[in-house]
């Protein structure tokens, strides 16, 4: 056996488990709960921390990262509350309806509660505590994975939201779900949320994360039923370490948008498993990330198409200054009987420094309908369409400082898949024309990285969440040095 | 003194030499024509004087009524009056064609201490010069020269000259790529910009061009110097006997 299988535990391996074992009787629910609790819990105390020797956590090596844990946050006093009273200002001007948690905990005077037809809003904790069975039947059951920061998040899950839109409601305004830092002590929070749209269900749902220096592990468990139209999008605005993590499955027939904006953050990892479980349903999965300073933004995704004639495109994009790290993985798996399966990925970096790194790496893994076909397909030639589709706003062709590493195994026909990926300088061409207009260097760039950024922000369906992310990202730009 | 002064200019691309000692003068108000082979320096000659990365000059200097450029930024070269009519306008994805015009002027008016123009006169600017060149509102809305033909690529250089007013204006090959529709368009937009207050370097490969434009003197680029000076019949002996004669001359 490799002497490395099992490393010795970080003090902060131990102070996980220590916390684990302090919190497991006053964690809410018992029973089968606590039944999955501890099983998760076992399956991060044999593997520990995700470390760069596991695959997917490769570029995002938690062990090394996380040099301790910080004290689980408790529910937040006045003061905290106090401090809180700015959630949501990003889309301070859309008309939305939020749902607040502070330091982990739900906050009812932050958070608006009116009654909607066909909408129904509760917490994690509760219905967890309660044994709820309409949220037991989801939690931990709507993606089946080992990743071990869903293990940890399971163990010590605490509070979170629980929103359920009936069947066929429309949603009159987007929910956003709130989850800031109202503490000024470091804190750790394990949040879990669980998000149901029935069949033919309508909804805008916004995670938006504001925190401070505090280790968060917050997982949405989301079902979208056949039918239904669902815009998910997700803002984060965090400092210290951030794991964040959508489990979702996807019925038949229906519309499903996710969205990523990420500014001003320290550590982020974004990891996504999306299933496509029906037929005919389009998707998009797009994202920009903004990174200065030594910020790192990890987009790790699994994109499973488990049934034919769907459509996904994922489109992600990072900007990067200074010594910046992005990450993207993006694996797209086709399983068998997924035909006629359309999926595309793109990833393009841009970087503003020599010092800044992009790791991109999209795979893809198909598989054809019998074991005749995948002896006899060879891997196909990327769609021809693709090359004018990777084509971006701005950028050179010139790689840098990137390390890219698409993989590619095709084994059918029937399916249309693509990835590319690409990091690059602005183009300097582009900017000798804009200078040579009388535009200063600082602002023709501007101009370029807005148009790069805008292309991917531009696919937001909802006007005003997209305006204030053009907003949010202009800001970014403009307190570049 | 002239208002463009190129003294002895020596410019290195990548190590390779393309301009050997230049020397030219263009008055305030002159149409001068620069005309010359491939390779001859002619585009190297245009993106020095806007301010081009890359293009490495090793001895002598570029004068802007008095003043060396050679250090300045293209934009500070823009403020003073420079333009650069380029001879493959690139496409902007991304940035609308009117935001990349009003940035461009209200930049420019900033930096020689002028107000900014409010937008509706900005508007009636652009809708004016447009409408000489036939640059339809559509054009106007999409991304900078995205989806444009080769042509209206070069009308929307001329458009965005008509805004800019500047002092000095260098066009690069605006022929090419245009059928004779099109020339004389684009023929006609920069005789409306003559003005004793501006010069203009018109550098061109035919003598076609200089039928529409016409100029006041004309000079023979070879191997990266000025090598022949006259006035405009000066083109129609090239076009009857070809640069051969030069080609020795400048060796």
């Amino acid at each position: 056996m490799n002497a490395d299988v099992r490393a010795m535990k970080t003090p902060t391996e131990q102070a996980l488990s220590a916390a684990f074992v302090a919190a497991r009787g006053k964690l809410p629910g018992n029973g089968a709960v606590l039944a999955l609790r501890e099983q998760a819990f076992r399956e991060f105390d044999t593997r520990g921390l995700p470390h760069r020797r596991v695959e997917e956590w490769k570029y995002t090596d938690l062990r090394a990262l996380m040099r301790d844990l910080y004290p689980l946050a408790s529910p937040p006093d006045v003061a905290a509350r106090v401090r809180a009273n700015s959630a949501g200002k990003l889309l301070g001007g859309v008309e939305i309806r939020r749902i607040v948690f502070v330091d982990g905990s739900f906050v009812s005077e932050l958070s608006d509660l009116t009654p909607e037809p066909g909408l129904s809003i509760g917490t994690m904790a509760e219905a967890l505590a309660k044994g709820d069975p309409s949220v037991a039947a989801h939690v931990g059951q709507t993606f089946a994975t080992d990743d071990v920061a869903v293990a940890l998040n399971t163990a010590l899950m605490g509070d979170g939201a629980v929103i359920r839109i009936s069947g066929g409601a429309a949603l009159n305004r987007p929910i956003n779900l709130v989850f800031m830092t109202g503490s000024d002590k470091p804190s750790s929070a394990f949040m879990r949320s669980l998000v149901v749209v029935e069949k033919g269900g309508k909804a805008t749902i916004i995670e938006s994360h504001e925190s401070g220096d505090a280790q968060v592990n917050a997982a949405v468990e989301l079902v979208v039923g056949d039918e239904a139209q669902v815009n998910y999008i997700k803002i984060t605005q965090a400092r210290a370490v951030h794991v964040a993590t959508l489990l979702a499955t996807v019925g038949a027939r229906a519309q499903f948008n996710s969205f990523d904006f990420t500014a001003d953050s320290s550590i982020v990892r974004n990891q996504k498993f999306i299933r496509f479980a029906g037929e005919g349903t389009k998707a998009s999965i797009c994202g920009v990330a903004l990174l200065r300073g030594k910020d790192h933004v990890d987009t790790t995704l699994l994109i499973e198409h488990s049934a034919g004639h769907c459509e996904s495109r994922e489109q992600f994009k990072a900007v990067l200054d200074d010594q910046s790290h992005s990450v993207f993985q993006g694996k797209i798996v086709v399983k068998q009987h997924a035909q006629k399966t359309d999926a595309k990925m793109m990833t393009r970096a841009l970087l503003l420094s020599d010092e800044s790194e992009a790791d991109n790496k999209p795979e893809l893994e198909i598989f054809a309908d019998d074991v005749v076909c995948g002896h006899g397909a060879t891997a196909g030639a990327l769609d021809p369409s693709l090359k004018f589709y990777l084509m971006s706003r701005g950028i050179s062709e010139k790689e840098s400082e990137a390390d890219n590493k698409p993989e590619l195994e095709i084994f059918a026909d029937d399916v249309v898949c693509g990835h590319g990926a690409t990091a690059g300088a602005l183009d300097p061409g582009l900017k000798f024309y804009l200078m040579s207009r009388g535009i200063s260097e600082k602002e023709s760039e501007a101009l370029l990285i807005e148009a790069f950024i805008d292309e991917t922000i531009e696919q937001v369906a909802h006007e005003g969440i997209r305006d204030a992310l053009k907003f949010a990202a202009l800001k970014w730009l403009g307190t570049r040095d | 003194m002239a208002f463009l002064e190129v003294k002895n200019l020596h410019v290195e691309v990548e190590d390779k030499k393309i301009l050997n000692g230049l020397t030219l003068s263009v008055e305030k108000g002159q149409v001068a024509a620069i005309m010359g082979p491939n390779g001859s320096g002619k585009s190297t000659l245009a993106y020095v004087l806007a301010g081009k990365d890359n293009y490495k000059v090793t001895e002598g200097d570029v004068l802007l009524n008095g003043q060396s450029i050679l250090q300045m930024a293209p934009d500070e070269r823009a403020a003073k009056g420079v333009f650069l009519a380029f001879q493959y306008p690139v496409e902007v994805p991304g940035v609308a064609t009117m935001t990349f015009l009003r940035t461009a002027l209200n930049a420019q008016r900033k930096a020689r201490g002028e107000p900014e123009l409010s937008t509706p006169d900005f508007m009636k600017l652009v809708r004016a010069a447009a409408s000489h060149l036939g640059i339809s509102q559509e054009m106007l809305r999409r991304a900078v020269n995205v989806g444009f033909s080769g042509g209206e690529k070069k009308r929307n250089e001329i458009l965005q000259m008509a805004i800019l007013q500047p002092r000095l204006a260098v066009l690069d090959e605006t022929d090419s790529g245009l059928d004779i529709d099109a020339l004389k368009i684009v023929a006609e937009g920069v005789n409306r910009l003559r003005s004793p207050e501006r010069s203009t370097i018109v550098i061109t490969h035919y003598q076609r061009l200089l039928e529409f434009i016409v100029p006041d003197v004309v000079h023979v680029l070879a191997k990266g110097k000025v090598v022949k000076s006259g006035g405009k019949e000066l083109a129609l002996e090239l076009e009857a006997k070809g640069y051969a004669q030069f080609q020795g001359e400048a060796a």
